[in-house]
C-alpha cells in the first residue's frame, strides 16, 4: 500500500491546465434540454471528467467527494475498480480540487455513495464497455467474445490488450449515456468486501496525513485573533508589542479582522496574544440568558411549515399524551482545531483546505476578496474528523486574507483551541413538542408534533449573502443573507420529524426560527437526532401507557419491512425479553430510524448504568442493526455505525455548549468533556446485506437512534424520564429525587 | 538561539527559543508529522511523544526542558515497510476514522505496553483515558493495543 505522496510538485500540479469539461453547459453544446443522468452525472456529464486511462495501464478516478475520515474515498475506489474490472493499486484518486474534478456540493448528508458512488458505477461500466469495443476492433473479434480480468481483455484464442494499449484510440471526452449497465451484485468481486481504508497507513506512521501537515518552502505561519464576543467592531489595536517579537512579519488588519504572520508557528502564537492583550473593541450585542434559551427560541420569528398530515378519525375514547424535549448547542469538538494552507502568486490564490465543500468555498473566497473566480483554486486536503461544518471553511478565508499580505509566501494557519470552541458554528438547539391520542386497543389514534429550530446549514452557499466568518468582520463587511433549510424530504431542522409509523391522524409543523442569537450550522444529521430523540422517547412513553413492551409496540405501528426488520435483528442480538425491566440501576432501550426517511434503517438497544449516588449514567454496552441496501464495504459500514452510535452517546451523556451573556464559555475540553476511552460503550453491529437494493448513505445513520436508546434505557432503568438533554449528573440527580 | 534534541535516536540543532513548545520543534524543524496540535492545553493527547520512556504532551514541554533526553515520536517507532506492532495492529484493526488523535493514542500504548506487556482492557482503557477520539473509533483502538501485545508475546516466544 502506497500512502498518498504530497510534495509541492504535486500540489501544484495541474494549476495551468484547468479542466474545462464542467463549465460547458450542457444545454447551450446541444441545444436542448439533456436526458436525466444518474447520480453525480446528471450535473457533471463527461466522462474524462470522472475517469481517465493512462497509458500505463493505471487508471485516476475524479471525484468531487472528500475524505473525512469516514473512509469514502476507499469506497468509491471500490466502486470505479468493480466496474473497470481494475486491481485497487491500479487507481489514483483525485477528490475535491476546483482545479481538477466534478463539482459535487458538499460532502454531506450521508450521500457520497448514493451520488458519487452512482455516478462512478455509471461511468465505470461505461468506459470499460468502451475500452471493450475498442479491443474488439484490434482484435477483429466480436465485443461479446471478450473477457476482461485486471485491466486486460482477451480474446477466445489467447490474445490480449491491455487497457494502457488502447489509450491511442480513446475517446472519453464525450457525454456519458449511462446506457452501459454495470455489473450485477453476484459478480462482485471488490464493492461487498471488507477492503482495508487507504489512507490508514500513513495515519499510524506519521505519514502526511492532512492539511495541518502541509509543509511547503517559505511557508509563513499565521494566527488570527478574534473578537471578545458576536459582532464586536475592533476600534484599535497598538502593534508595536506584537511587532516587537522576533520573526513576525506583518500584522494584518481589515477592518475587526486582525491577524498576524511570522516565521515561526510559536512566534505567531506569541504575537497573538500580544495583539490581543493590546487591542480595544466595542462589543457587538448580548447573547441570550441561558436559563431563558429555549424560551427565545421559541419566541423569535419563524417561518411555519405544516409536513406529513393525515387525516383521521380520532375515537372518542382516546386518552392523550403530550410531552416537551430539548436539545442544547452542541460543538463538533474536531480534535484537531481548523487549519488551511493558502498562497498567492502572480495573482492567483491557491488554498489548501479541509471544507467538505471546495466549489462553494471557492465562490464564497471570490465573494469575500473580489476576485475573479478563475483566479481561485480550493485544494482539499484532509483534515480532523469535522462531522460537519466546523471551522474550516472558515479558517480558509482567514488564511487566504493574511496570505494576500505577503504575495509568493504560503501562509499556514491553524486556529487555536478556543478559537475552534468559541467561533465554530454549533448544532443549534432546539425544542420538540410531542402530543398523541392513544386508542382503547393500544393503538396511537393521533399524533401531533412541532419541533422549532434555527436552521442546519449556514454553510457556504447557504445563502445569497456571505456565509464565512471573516467576511463578516472586514472593513467592509459583508452579511449573511436570509437562513435557508433544505426541502422535505430531507428536511434541516425537521429531518425525519415525520414518524415512518403508520398513524391515521398526525401533523408535523417545522418552525424555522430565522434570528440565531449564537452562530449554528450543520452537526452532523442535522435535526434527526433531536427529533428521533424526541419521537421515540414520545413513542416508549406511549407503550409504557399503553402498557406494551417498546418493540411490540413499535413493531404494532410498522409496515415497511425493512424497517421492520432491522428491529427484529436488534432485539434478537440484544436478547431483548418482551416487557424488560430495570431494577432501578440498570436498564436498556430501545431506539429505531430510517435515517432522513430516506437512507439507511438503523435499530439500537443500549444498556445503561446509573450511579443514583453521583447522578452518572454510563452505557457499558449497546447493539445495533443495520440495512444500507448493497453494502459496499462491510468493515467501513460497521466503523461509521460504532462510530454514530459513541459520538451520539457522548453528545447525550455529556455536551452542551455554555455561554452566558457576555459571550461563549465553552473554550476547552475542560469546558467542553467527551467521552473517554473508560466510558466507550462495547458495540455489536448486524449489518443486513440487500444486494439488489441500491447502496443507502449511513455515515450519519445511527446517531438519532442511539439517543433514543440511551435515554429509553434510562427511563427502563430508573422509571423516571429525562426530556431534557444532556444527561449531566445535576439533571439526573433532580430527576431521581 | 539553538538547542540540541535527541530526537528517534538522532541528535538535531533546532533553531528555537527555549520556551519553544516542543511539538512545534518536532513538526516545524524535524519535519516530523505525527504529533499533533489537538488543544495545547495538554487536555487531549494528539501530541504525545515519548521522553525517556513516559508518554509526554509535547504542547506544554518546553525545549529547554529535554535538551539531554531520549524523545521518541510515532515515526521512531517503525514505518509503512517496517511498522511496528503497535502500526501493524492498528492497521490490521482498522482502528483510525480521520486519525488526527492516533498518534497519541499509539505512544500512550506504547508506554503502557513498555511496563505492562499484558494489559487486560480495562488497563488499556485505562492507560488511554487521556486521549480524546472525536470519530467513536474507541473500541478498535482498545482491540488494536490488545493485538499489538499478543504480536509482541508471539515474536517474544521465537525469540
Amino acid at each position: 500500500m502506497n500512502a498518498p505522496a504530497f510534495n509541492r510538485r504535486e500540489f501544484t500540479a495541474g494549476l495551468g491546465a484547468l479542466v474545462v469539461a464542467f463549465s460547458l453547459d450542457p444545454k447551450v453544446a446541444h441545444g436542448q434540454e439533456p436526458s436525466r443522468l444518474p447520480g453525480s452525472l446528471q450535473n457533471n456529464r463527461r466522462l474524462d471528467g470522472w475517469i481517465r486511462i493512462n497509458a500505463d495501464g493505471t487508471a485516476t478516478i475524479f471525484t468531487g467527494k472528500v475524505e473525512l475520515g469516514q473512509g469514502i474515498l476507499t469506497s468509491l475506489a471500490q466502486i470505479a475498480a468493480e466496474e473497470l474490472d481494475l486491481p485497487l493499486t491500479r487507481l489514483k484518486m483525485i477528490s475535491g480540487d476546483t482545479g481538477q474534478t466534478p463539482d459535487e456540493g458538499q460532502t454531506a448528508g450521508s450521500q457520497s455513495v448514493e451520488n458519487s458512488g452512482t455516478a462512478l458505477r455509471m461511468a465505470g461500466a461505461e468506459v470499460r464497455a468502451i475500452l471493450v469495443d475498442l479491443a474488439a476492433k484490434r482484435l477483429g473479434v466480436g465485443a461479446d467474445q471478450l473477457t476482461v480480468a485486471d485491466g486486460v481483455i482477451a480474446a477466445p484464442d489467447g490474445r490480449k490488450v491491455g487497457y494502457g494499449e488502447l489509450v491511442a484510440g480513446l475517446d472519453l471526452n464525450r457525454e456519458a449515456s449511462a446506457k452501459a449497465s454495470p455489473k450485477p451484485p453476484a459478480r462482485h468481486k471488490i464493492v461487498g468486501k471488507s477492503v482495508p481504508r487507504l489512507d490508514i497507513p500513513a495515519k499510524v506512521t506519521g505519514g502526511v496525513a492532512c492539511v495541518q501537515d502541509l509543509r511547503l518552502p517559505g511557508m509563513l505561519h499565521g494566527r488570527v485573533v478574534r473578537p471578545p464576543r458576536y459582532g464586536s467592531k475592533l476600534d484599535s489595536v497598538d502593534e508595536a508589542a506584537a511587532k516587537a517579537i522576533p520573526g513576525v512579519v506583518a500584522v494584518v488588519r481589515d477592518g475587526s479582522f486582525l491577524g498576524v504572520i511570522a516565521e515561526r508557528e510559536e512566534q505567531a502564537i506569541k504575537a497573538r496574544d500580544a495583539l490581543r492583550k493590546n487591542a480595544k473593541w466595542t462589543l457587538g450585542p448580548e447573547l441570550p440568558d441561558p436559563a431563558r434559551i429555549f424560551e427565545v427560541i421559541k419566541s423569535l420569528p419563524s417561518k411555519d411549515a405544516t409536513i406529513g398530515v393525515k387525516q383521521g378519525a380520532v375515537p372518542a375514547d382516546a386518552k392523550t399524551f403530550e410531552a416537551v424535549y430539548t436539545k442544547p448547542y452542541m460543538s463538533h469538538g474536531s480534535i484537531g482545531p481548523s487549519c488551511s494552507v493558502a498562497e498567492f502568486k502572480d495573482g492567483t490564490l491557491t488554498v489548501w483546505t479541509h471544507s467538505q465543500g471546495v466549489f462553494p468555498l471557492r465562490a464564497e473566497l471570490v465573494k469575500a476578496l473580489k476576485l475573479p473566480a478563475t483566479a481561485v483554486r480550493c485544494v482539499h486536503t484532509e483534515g480532523s474528523g469535522c462531522y460537519g461544518h466546523n471551522g474550516a471553511d472558515d479558517v480558509a478565508l482567514d488564511a487566504a486574507l493574511l496570505a494576500r499580505a505577503v504575495p509568493g509566501r504560503p501562509v499556514r494557519l491553524q486556529w487555536m483551541r478556543d478559537d475552534e470552541f468559541g467561533w465554530e458554528p454549533y448544532g443549534p438547539a432546539m425544542v420538540m413538542r410531542a402530543k398523541a391520542a392513544l386508542g382503547g386497543d393500544g393503538k396511537i389514534a393521533d399524533w401531533e408534533y412541532e419541533v422549532w429550530s434555527n436552521t442546519h446549514s449556514t454553510r457556504p452557499q447557504s445563502t445569497n449573502g456571505s456565509n464565512v466568518l471573516a467576511a463578516w468582520y472586514l472593513a467592509e463587511p459583508q452579511k449573511m443573507g436570509p437562513p435557508t433549510s433544505p426541502p422535505q424530504p430531507a428536511g434541516g431542522g425537521d429531518r425525519n420529524a415525520i414518524p415512518l409509523y403508520e398513524f391515521p391522524s398526525q401533523r408535523v409543523v417545522h418552525h424555522f426560527v430565522q434570528d440565531m442569537p449564537i452562530r449554528v450550522s450543520a452537526l452532523r444529521t442535522l435535526g434527526a437526532y433531536a427529533n428521533v430523540f424526541a419521537l421515540e422517547s414520545f413513542m416508549d412513553e406511549l407503550a409504557a401507557a399503553a402498557g406494551a413492551d417498546p418493540i411490540a409496540f413499535r413493531l404494532a405501528h410498522l409496515k415497511d419491512e425493512r424497517a421492520r426488520a432491522v428491529i427484529e435483528a436488534v432485539a434478537k442480538k440484544a436478547q431483548w425479553k418482551p416487557g424488560e425491566k430495570g431494577d432501578g440501576k440498570h436498564g436498556r432501550g430501545i431506539g429505531f430510524a430510517k435515517y432522513k426517511n430516506l437512507a439507511c434503517y438503523v435499530a439500537v438497544v443500549v444498556e445503561v448504568e446509573v450511579d443514583r449516588a453521583t447522578g452518572t449514567v454510563r452505557v457499558p454496552r449497546s447493539w445495533a442493526a443495520v440495512d444500507s441496501g448493497l453494502i459496499i464495504n462491510p468493515d467501513g459500514l460497521t466503523s461509521q455505525m460504532e462510530g454514530g452510535i459513541i459520538q451520539s452517546v457522548s453528545w447525550t451523556l455529556k455536551e452542551e455548549v455554555h455561554f452566558d451573556k457576555n459571550g461563549i464559555l465553552t473554550r476547552d475540553w475542560a469546558t467542553y468533556p467527551i467521552l473517554t476511552m473508560p466510558e466507550a460503550p462495547k458495540v455489536e453491529i448486524e449489518l443486513i446485506n440487500r444486494p439488489n437494493e441500491r447502496p443507502l448513505g449511513s455515515g450519519e445513520g445511527s446517531q438519532g437512534t442511539a439517543v433514543a436508546a440511551v435515554v429509553n434505557a434510562f427511563a427502563n432503568a430508573t422509571g423516571k424520564r429525562i426530556r431534557d438533554l444532556p444527561l449531566h449528573p445535576t439533571r439526573v440527580k433532580a430527576v431521581l429525587g | 538561539m539553538a538547542i540540541n534534541l535527541k530526537v528517534n535516536g538522532v541528535s538535531r540543532s533546532v533553531p528555537a527559543e527555549p520556551d519553544t513548545p516542543l511539538l512545534y520543534a518536532l513538526r516545524n524543524d524535524l519535519e516530523l508529522n505525527g504529533a499533533k496540535f489537538g488543544c495545547g492545553l495538554a487536555q487531549c493527547g494528539a501530541c504525545t511523544v515519548l521522553i525517556d520512556g513516559k508518554a509526554v504532551r509535547s504542547c506544554v514541554t518546553p525545549i529547554s526542558a529535554v535538551g539531554g533526553s531520549e524523545i521518541i515520536t510515532i515515526e521512531g517507532l517503525g514505518s509503512v515497510d517496517k511498522p511496528h506492532a503497535l502500526q501493524q495492529a492498528f492497521i490490521e484493526e482498522q482502528a483510525a476514522q480521520c486519525g488526527y488523535c492516533i498518534n497519541g493514542m499509539i505512544m500512550a500504548a506504547k508506554e503502557l505496553l513498555d511496563r505492562n506487556p499484558h494489559p487486560s482492557e480495562g488497563d488499556v482503557r485505562a492507560a488511554l483515558a487521556g486521549n480524546l477520539c472525536r470519530c467513536g473509533t474507541h473500541n478498535r483502538i482498545i482491540r488494536a493495543v490488545l493485538r499489538a501485545a499478543q504480536i509482541n508475546a508471539k515474536a517474544n516466544g521465537r525469540t
